[in-house]
């Protein structure tokens, strides 16, 4: 796997994870409070970090052999449940992901939320409303592990882990600069078709790594994978064109 | 504290098995039967590419048909 894959794969699975939670906090800070809804996503990112942090140089000490045994399997797991759900959605079987729709349910939560007194709950200074503070930490922790744990799982294997890292880092910066700049959720982010070839990525190495993992020898060694990843993405197209046979009429529109 | 274990357990098994534990287990067989059929002179590369292309539409079958 060249570290263009690694980066391409690790960039648009933090890209449409950064989506999803930009989503939250804006809705948390457009509906309660901006600096609590901020400060609650830099903690987030911050218990992200620490836990980057300790498991990176932990997963590097572990023998390539059972590490790609492990991340592997997990990685299958993860990247077929991925997959699953896009396929679903590409057929229309299941409503795509629709950011501002999204933001409309979370907005509209929020405002209806009661308002929490730092005061008496002993509140930071910079936290004056708690519901903001716990909407956006839970929305950007929860969305967050998933991609440390995607850029944890392919830096690991490939032995770079700061390549993963960047990647993820940019996606991030890219995601919160739009999100600055236009105070609206990212809705015309091509967010199911990133989904989709994220879950295509997923699955390929996942299948990849779990079979050397467990003793496996590929013919053709690494290029093996110039195989597996457009075999799995034909499959899944493949699945989608059938599916789309049985979806309902109304959900066919808008494709990936 | 009980309940917040739970919760815990309740996360990451979500978190890694998801929306059909069928998967994740099928996942597990083909990855040992990989292993064991490693140990032989038969070719054991191809066991999970096929375990794919059965689990993935069996899964999507199965949530087409609720």
């Amino acid at each position: 796997m060249g570290s263009g894959a690694l980066f391409v794969t690790v960039f648009l699975a933090c890209l449409v994870e950064a989506v999803e939670a930009l989503t939250i906090v804006l809705a948390a800070g457009a509906g309660r409070d901006w600096r609590s809804a901020l400060t609650g996503a830099s903690a987030a990112l911050a218990a992200l970090a620490l836990i980057v942090a300790t498991l990176g140089p932990a997963l590097t000490a572990i023998p390539l052999s059972a590490l790609r045994l492990v991340v592997g399997g997990l990685l299958l797991i993860f990247g077929l449940q991925w997959l699953r759900k896009a396929v679903l959605r590409a057929s229309g079987l299941k409503a795509r992901h629709d950011e501002d729709a999204i933001y409309r349910t979370e907005l509209a939560a929020a405002q209806a939320a009661p308002s929490s007194d730092p005061v008496s709950r002993g509140g930071l200074s910079t936290v004056t409303d708690w519901y903001s503070f716990t909407l956006s930490f839970k929305g950007v922790l929860l969305e967050g592990l998933e991609v440390a744990f995607i850029a944890l799982t392919f830096g690991a294997n490939q032995r770079n882990i700061p390549l993963a890292a960047t990647a993820a880092v940019a996606a991030i910066v890219i995601v919160a600069g739009a999100g600055v700049a236009v105070r609206a959720p990212l809705a015309r982010v091509p967010e199911n078709a990133m989904k989709f070839v994220v879950g295509v990525m997923l699955t390929s190495f996942g299948v990849f790594w779990g079979a050397e993992g467990a003793g496996a020898s590929w013919p053709g060694g690494d290029a093996a994978l110039l195989v597996v990843v457009p075999a799995v993405a034909v499959f899944a197209i493949a699945l989608v064109a059938a599916l789309r046979q049985n979806a309902p009429a109304t959900n066919q529109a808008g494709r990936l | 504290m009980s309940a917040r274990v739970i919760a815990l357990l309740r996360f990451w098994y979500d978190f890694v098995v998801g929306d059909d534990w069928r998967v994740a287990l099928g996942v597990v067989a083909a990855l040992a039967l990989t292993y064991a059929l490693s140990t032989t002179s038969i070719p054991a590369w191809w066991i999970v590419p096929a375990a794919v292309g059965i689990l993935l539409p069996l899964s999507l079958w199965r949530a087409a048909r609720r």
